[in-house]
C-alpha cells in the first residue's frame, strides 16, 4: 500500500511539470491554432539561463524571477521575429518554423553551455517531506509552485481586462478587433506567457533530470500527451491531463510487468493515440455549443 | 448640420477584384442613414472599408480625422462601433463577458457597469441569460447582444450590417424600434445596410442607393421611398 501511495504522489509531482508544459502548449495552441514543438527546448534554454545567472552569483529566487521575465520577453521576441510573419502561412510552413526553432535552441544551448550533464540546485531541499517517506520536499515544492501558478492564471484570465481580451482574441479574432483589441499583441502576449510558464517547468524538473540540452525531449512528449488528454482547447483540462499522465506513467511503470522505466515513454504515445481515436476533444475540451 | 463621416472617391479591392468604384457620400451627425442595394452591390464592403477591413484607396474622414491607413482597432477607438454581418458573437464567452468586451477600450469602470445595466434595460432577455454561453442564444438574441455590445463602446457612429438577417419579422420590428430609440436618446449616428428596404427607410432620415460599387441615387428617406425605380426594385410594388 505504501508503494502505491508513493507512486501516486510521485506521479502527481512529475505530473505538475507535465501540467506546466501542457499549459504552455495549450496557450499557444489557443492563440495560433498550432502545436509548438519547440516548447520543451524553449523551457530548456530558459533553464540554462537561470543556471548561468546562478553561476554568476545570483541567489536562486532572484535567478528564478529574472528567468521568468527574460523568458517572457524572449517568447514575445520569438513571436514577433518568426511567427508573426508566418501568421497567414500554411500549416506545414508553421511546423517547419517550430522544428527550426527547436533545432536552433537545442544547438545554441549545446554551443554555449556544451552537452555535458550539469547539476541543478533545488530551493526546497530533498529531505523527506514533513517526515514522511512518501514524498520529498522538492516534489512537494513542484506541486506547490504549480498550484500557485494555476491560481494566478485563473485569476488573470477570469478577472482582468487583459485576460478577457486574450480570451476574446482567441475566440473570434475579427470581432476582437472590432471592439478595439490589438489581436496581434494578444498573440505575442500568449507566447510570452507560454515561455514563462515553460521556464518554470524547466527550472523545477532540472534537479530531477539534470541540466543538459536534451533534458526536455521526453518531458515535451508527456506534455503533449497531457494536453491531448485534457483537451487542447482547455487550460484546465491540460492541468488535469498533466497530473493524470504523471500518475498513469508511474503506475504503469510499477505494476505492469515488462514496462519498467524503459518503456514509460511509449505509454505517453499510446495515450495520445488512444485519446485521439476514442475522444478527440479530450476529457475537458469543450465541444462548442451552437444553435442552428 | 455638420458631416460626421465624409467619404470621397473610395475604391475597394478584394485581391484583383474592384468592389467599390469612386464611392462618395456623407453622414450628418445624429442622423440615421441607410445604404440600399442588391446583393453584391458593395454595401458590406463599404462598411468594411470604413473600418479598414478591406484594402481601399480614396478618402474617409471621421470628424475631420482621416481613417485610411489606421488599423481596425484604432478606428474603433475613435468611437466607431461596427456590428458585422453574422453578428460576430464571442460564442464561447458568456453574455456578460460579451458586453464587457464591447467596453474593453474604456477605462471608466463604474460607468461601464452602469452601462451594462442600461443594456439589460434595453434588452431584458440578455439579463435573464447573462451567465449563459453566448453561442446558446437564438439568432434574435445574438443580434440584440451584438447591438448592445456595440453600444457599450459609447460610440458616436454605429455601423450595422444587415441587422434583420435571419430574424423573424416580429423580432426585426422590435430591433428597429430599439435602434430608433438609441438614435434619439443616445444621439448615436447610425449607418445601416439593409436588404429589408421598407424597414430601413422607415427608420432612416437619409438614404443612398448603391449599384455595382457606385452611388446611383441619394435623398431623404421619404424621397427615396417614393421614387418609382426604388419602389419597383427594392420595395416590390
Amino acid at each position: 500500500m505504501e508503494l502505491f501511495t508513493n507512486q501516486i504522489l510521485a506521479g502527481i509531482s512529475t505530473g505538475a511539470i507535465y501540467a506546466c508544459i501542457a499549459l504552455a502548449v495549450v496557450m499557444i495552441y489557443q492563440a495560433i491554432d498550432h502545436l509548438n514543438f519547440a516548447q520543451g527546448e524553449m523551457a530548456m534554454f530558459s533553464t540554462f539561463i537561470s543556471w548561468q545567472l546562478m553561476q554568476w552569483g545570483v541567489p536562486y529566487w532572484g535567478a528564478f524571477l529574472l528567468t521568468l521575465i527574460l523568458s517572457f520577453m524572449g517568447g514575445i521576441f520569438i513571436e514577433r521575429l518568426l511567427f508573426k510573419p508566418l501568421a497567414k502561412a500554411p500549416i506545414l510552413t508553421n511546423v517547419a518554423g517550430f522544428i527550426a526553432l527547436l533545432a536552433i535552441l537545442n544547438s545554441s544551448a549545446g554551443l554555449i553551455w556544451d552537452f555535458t550533464i550539469k547539476e541543478y540546485p533545488t530551493p526546497f531541499g530533498s529531505a523527506p517531506f514533513l517526515g514522511s517517506r512518501l514524498i520529498s520536499t522538492h516534489q512537494a515544492g513542484m506541486i506547490g509552485v504549480t498550484v500557485l501558478l494555476l491560481i494566478a492564471l485563473y485569476v488573470f484570465f477570469t478577472y482582468t481586462r487583459v485576460g478577457l481580451a486574450m480570451r476574446a482574441a482567441a475566440s473570434v479574432p475579427e470581432s476582437a478587433r472590432l471592439v478595439g483589441i490589438n489581436t496581434s499583441w494578444m498573440i505575442a502576449l500568449g507566447w510570452g506567457m507560454a515561455a514563462a510558464i515553460g521556464s518554470i517547468a524547466g527550472m523545477l524538473i532540472a534537479p530531477v533530470v539534470f541540466l543538459e540540452p536534451n533534458m526536455m525531449l521526453g518531458v515535451l512528449i508527456y506534455g503533449f500527451a497531457a494536453a491531448v488528454l485534457g483537451g487542447l482547447t482547455s487550460p484546465f483540462g491540460a492541468v488535469i491531463g498533466g497530473f493524470l499522465v504523471g500518475v498513469i506513467e508511474n503506475l504503469a511503470g510499477t505494476y505492469i510487468p515488462g514496462v519498467g522505466n524503459e518503456l514509460k515513454l511509449p505509454i505517453a504515445l499510446a495515450l495520445i493515440i488512444t485519446v485521439l481515436v476514442v475522444k478527440p476533444a479530450g476529457l475537458f475540451g469543450r465541444p462548442i455549443v451552437k444553435r442552428v | 448640420m455638420t458631416a460626421l463621416l465624409n467619404i470621397k472617391a473610395l475604391d475597394a479591392f478584394y485581391g484583383q477584384v474592384q468592389a467599390l468604384h469612386g464611392l462618395e457620400f456623407s453622414l450628418n451627425e445624429g442622423s440615421v442613414t441607410t445604404l440600399l442595394g442588391a446583393n453584391g452591390a458593395g454595401k458590406t464592403t463599404t462598411l468594411r472599408a470604413i473600418c479598414n477591413m478591406v484594402r481601399s484607396t480614396g478618402a474617409i474622414e471621421f470628424d475631420g480625422e482621416p481613417l485610411l491607413g489606421r488599423s481596425t482597432e484604432n478606428i474603433v477607438r475613435l468611437g466607431i462601433a461596427h456590428v458585422p454581418q453574422g453578428r460576430g458573437t464571442f460564442t464561447t464567452l458568456t453574455v456578460e463577458e460579451n458586453l464587457q468586451l464591447g467596453a474593453i477600450t474604456r477605462s471608466d469602470r463604474s460607468a461601464v457597469s452602469s452601462d451594462i445595466e442600461r443594456m439589460y434595460a434595453h434588452f431584458p432577455v440578455l439579463k435573464q441569460r447573462h451567465t449563459q454561453q453566448a453561442g446558446t442564444l437564438s439568432g434574435g438574441e445574438q443580434q440584440m447582444l451584438a447591438v448592445a455590445r456595440a453600444l457599450m463602446l459609447r460610440p458616436r457612429l454605429m455601423l450595422l450590417d444587415e441587422p434583420s438577417f435571419g430574424l423573424a419579422p416580429l423580432i426585426v420590428r422590435d430591433l428597429f424600434k430599439i435602434l430608433g430609440r438609441i438614435n434619439r436618446e443616445e444621439k448615436v449616428t447610425i449607418l445601416v445596410v439593409e436588404q429589408n428596404a421598407q424597414l430601413a427607410l422607415e427608420l432612416a432620415d437619409h438614404a443612398y442607393v448603391i449599384e455595382t460599387g457606385r452611388i446611383v441615387m441619394s435623398g431623404s428617406a421619404s424621397e427615396i421611398a417614393d421614387h418609382e425605380d426604388v419602389r419597383k426594385s427594392y420595395l416590390g410594388y
